[in-house]
């Protein structure tokens, strides 16, 4: 498949372009901080993206949707990227949306994907339990009980879950600790008897929650597919998540390098402009390289989901690593290019190194990725 | 039919006529890979028969013009004839600098009786052709080469030396970088000029490297005389031409190491790991060298995507431009730190060098490793790609 983009996504991808343009917003972000306790969404940009119809691209017109798949939808998670851009596309549509696309009834998905693409609802993913990503490490526990279920325990991590109408929650109904049999996913109502929510403020001025669940009833209607047996939806949707975040940190990776290389070809020192120099340059040269890369590995990730590769795990491994490494690099040397102007808050490449550092760890480092591709290709 | 399904239907009954049994097959290789020059030997007499009926039909070089030697082919017919030789797994076994370097360089700065002289000569495999451009005092400093034309009445005399002549003592030509005008800038008093190895004062000598391999050579010029008609493009003006053909080489480079890609290279360097290290726990024994196996693997994934979406832009007409940089930089690091590893990996039976009691592979992977460390130096070392992705990639100042 060309890693090429067509007329189409060529269209999606300037009116992304121009969007992120117009709505990047770095003094917001920075504003934020002071307002750590409030758990807030700007609904206004969240508007724009529901009328744009970004909300819609993976699902199927039967629900609303546009019918397209990652490879637009990586275009505008790019975009929004380089810019920055703080949205709940990633955790309303990439993984609470994935899990009711790929595991839900018919039921299930003409009640809730319309609302999560028009925007009436907000829905998080509460999937994290341990300090690092590990799918199947799971305590929260589902148990039978007269009313359907009923759900104990905790998670972390729940991105935008301060704000969200609705949480899917990853549980265990039988098995222990890392088995990778025995998992559940639950809909709970995220203003339910039981459900206690704490928001808490990332380094990159984002919205996280610690969600307790207290014997949290669950009715057998809000179970997504089989109870025990959704180990197989949720590699799916990690697969599809990975690739979708990797896209994000391709833009911002590539903003950093971009804001960066413009600094070196202006910056005077010893009488040069900084940029002339050969410890410099090397080290530009090299970073443009990593990207180049990351770009084609991001492509081709997105484009293996939608054709449904067998290779796509393997692939979306590869893609996960690499940027996250790539991030990792243009963070960094994005700050240390800059010099002292890069360690104070007034300047943007910080921003970029911070939002590199978490999307690095969310749903697993390149360490993760790495070992995972060496078990998945047999060694 | 459409004059393109006629092309191919044509083509693969040709093929199917001409191509002999042993030159074709689902392991794509041929017996043997056709060089040329006076030296060629043919050890297989149906790789003989096969060069001489493709060189008939143009199609060692399909998409030249005819009267250079080629076929003519349009782009859609060249693919297609390329598809259609694949699928029998066949190729055309000539292959050359000559092919690859020199004459599209002929094509862009050759006079028209320069080009009905060299290029039919190419595209049969008549001529071998190496490439005379370091110094020993130009390295990756290449313009500040010194080795002298001087004109006299119609022929220039050349004096000096050139080194890393790939090949020279089995060639019969070589393309050089001469100095016709000692005082202009570096770059301006160099032309490109091409000489018969057969022309007395011209001698070489093997150099061995240090995998006791010998591909290179040293090449001496005393009081070599050459036609004047023999420059390409104008006087002082040949390092244009040297700048064009660097450009091929480079793409030459990393294409050539395509077929290196991730499938074949995983396996084997997996048997190695797994004979060597063994299994705990289900994985491979060693978890630090897994996890390098590992990053390996994926740096070739990312390397081939990227030369795949590259490959699609050039043809779409997006090409980036120097990108050839990129890829010989990548991929000769890429390789080394494969073979690197290989080499730890097989341990102790790699620290042999010759004796009475070891295994020919693992003097083949310490060989490789060694050889390799020739990849990030030969046409323009790891740092002079980096400058040039600096310069004419990222626009950074001088």
């Amino acid at each position: 498949m060309s890693l090429l983009l067509n007329e189409e996504q060529t269209l999606l991808k300037d009116s992304a372009k121009s969007f992120t343009d117009e709505n990047t917003d770095l003094e917001a972000m920075r504003e934020k901080r002071s307002r750590s306790r409030i758990a807030e969404i700007n609904k206004d940009l969240w508007q724009k993206i529901i009328e744009l119809g970004w909300t819609a691209i993976p699902f199927s017109e039967e629900y609303g949707g546009l019918g397209l798949g990652y490879a637009e939808l990586g275009i505008v998670m790019e975009e929004l990227g380089r810019g920055l851009v703080d949205v709940p596309l990633f955790s309303n549509i990439v993984l609470a949306g994935s899990v009711i696309d790929v595991a839900g009834s018919q039921e299930q998905k003409k009640q809730l994907l319309p609302k999560i693409i028009d925007g009436s609802t907000f829905i998080s993913l509460a999937y994290q339990e341990g300090a690092r990503h590990a799918p199947y490490d799971v305590s929260s526990a589902l148990e039978p009980d007269p009313k359907g279920f009923v759900l104990n325990g905790k998670k972390q991590l729940v991105l935008d879950g301060g704000s969200a109408n609705h949480l899917i929650v990853v549980a265990r109904s039988s098995g222990k600790k890392n088995d990778r049999g025995g998992l559940s996913l639950v809909i709970v109502d995220a203003q339910q008897e039981g459900v206690s929510v704490k928001n808490n403020l990332l380094l990159d001025s984002r919205r996280v929650a610690n969600i307790e669940f207290r014997n949290v009833i669950v009715s057998t209607d809000n179970v997504i597919g089989g109870i025990g047996e959704s180990a197989d939806t949720l590699d799916k949707i990690y697969t599809r998540a990975a690739v979708a975040l990797s896209a994000e940190m391709l833009g911002g990776a590539q903003r950093a390098f971009d804001i960066t290389l413009e600094y070196l070809k202006v910056r005077e020192q010893f009488g040069a402009k900084i940029g002339s120099f050969q410890g410099l340059k090397h080290r530009a040269s090299r970073w443009f390289c990593e990207v180049e890369l990351s770009k084609s590995i991001v492509l081709k990730a997105l484009r293996a989901i939608d054709s449904d590769d067998p290779e796509q795990k393997r692939l979306a491994h590869a893609c996960k690593a690499r940027t996250s490494s790539t991030y990792h690099l243009s963070g960094i040397e994005g700050v240390q290019m800059h010099g002292g102007i890069g360690v104070t808050d007034e300047h943007d490449i910080g921003l970029y190194m911070k939002r590199a550092r978490v999307t690095e760890l969310l749903l697993g480092d390149a360490a993760y990725h790495a070992d995972q591709f060496a078990k998945l290709s047999g060694y | 039919m459409s004059n393109i399904d006629q092309f191919r239907s044509s083509t693969r009954d040709w093929l199917k006529d001409n191509c002999p049994a042993s030159c074709q097959g689902p392991d794509n290789a041929l017996p043997d890979i056709i060089w040329g020059g006076r030296l060629q030997e043919y050890p297989d007499p149906d790789v003989k028969l096969w060069m001489d009926k493709l060189i008939e039909k143009g199609w060692t070089v399909p998409s030249w013009p005819e009267e250079y030697g080629g076929a003519g082919l349009t782009k859609e017919e060249e693919k297609v004839l390329r598809a259609e030789m694949h699928a029998i797994g066949t190729y055309s076994p000539l292959y050359s600098f000559g092919i690859s370097m020199l004459a599209p360089a002929l094509m862009e700065y050759a006079t028209e009786e320069q080009k009905r002289e060299h290029l039919p000569k190419i595209a049969s495999g008549e001529i071998r052709w190496c490439q005379g451009y370091s110094e020993p005092g130009a390295g990756s400093d290449l313009a500040s080469l010194q080795c002298k034309a001087v004109r006299d009445g119609d022929d220039y005399v050349i004096n000096g030396q050139k080194v890393w002549t790939s090949t020279a003592d089995v060639s019969d030509w070589i393309f050089c970088l001469v100095r016709t005008d000692p005082n202009a800038a570096k770059h301006d008093g160099i032309s490109f000029i091409l000489i018969d190895m057969a022309t007395e004062g011209v001698s070489t000598k093997p150099i061995e490297l240090i995998s006791g391999a010998s591909p290179f050579c040293e090449t001496f010029f005393d009081n070599v005389r050459v036609p004047v008609a023999n420059r390409i493009h104008e006087e002082n003006k040949g390092w244009s031409v040297a700048k064009a053909l660097l450009l091929h080489e480079r793409t030459m480079l990393a294409a050539n190491s395509r077929g290196s890609g991730s499938g074949l290279e995983r396996r084997s360097l997996l048997t190695v790991a797994r004979d060597a290290l063994g299994q705990k726990n289900g994985t491979l024994g060693d978890p630090a060298i897994r996890s390098e196996i590992a990053q390996t693997e994926m740096d070739t994934l990312c390397y081939e995507a990227t030369l795949q979406r590259t490959t699609e832009a050039a043809k779409a007409g997006q090409g980036m431009g120097p990108e050839g940089s990129m890829f010989k930089l990548y991929l000769s690091e890429l390789n080394q730190r494969k073979a690197d590893l290989r080499q730890r990996i097989n341990g102790a039976d790699s620290l042999i060098w010759d004796g009475e009691d070891f295994n020919a592979e693992d003097k083949e992977i310490t060989r490789e490793w060694l050889y390799g460390k020739a990849a990030t130096i030969l046409g323009g070392t790891s740092e002079i790609q980096l400058n040039i992705i600096s310069k004419r990639v990222l626009g950074l100042p001088d």
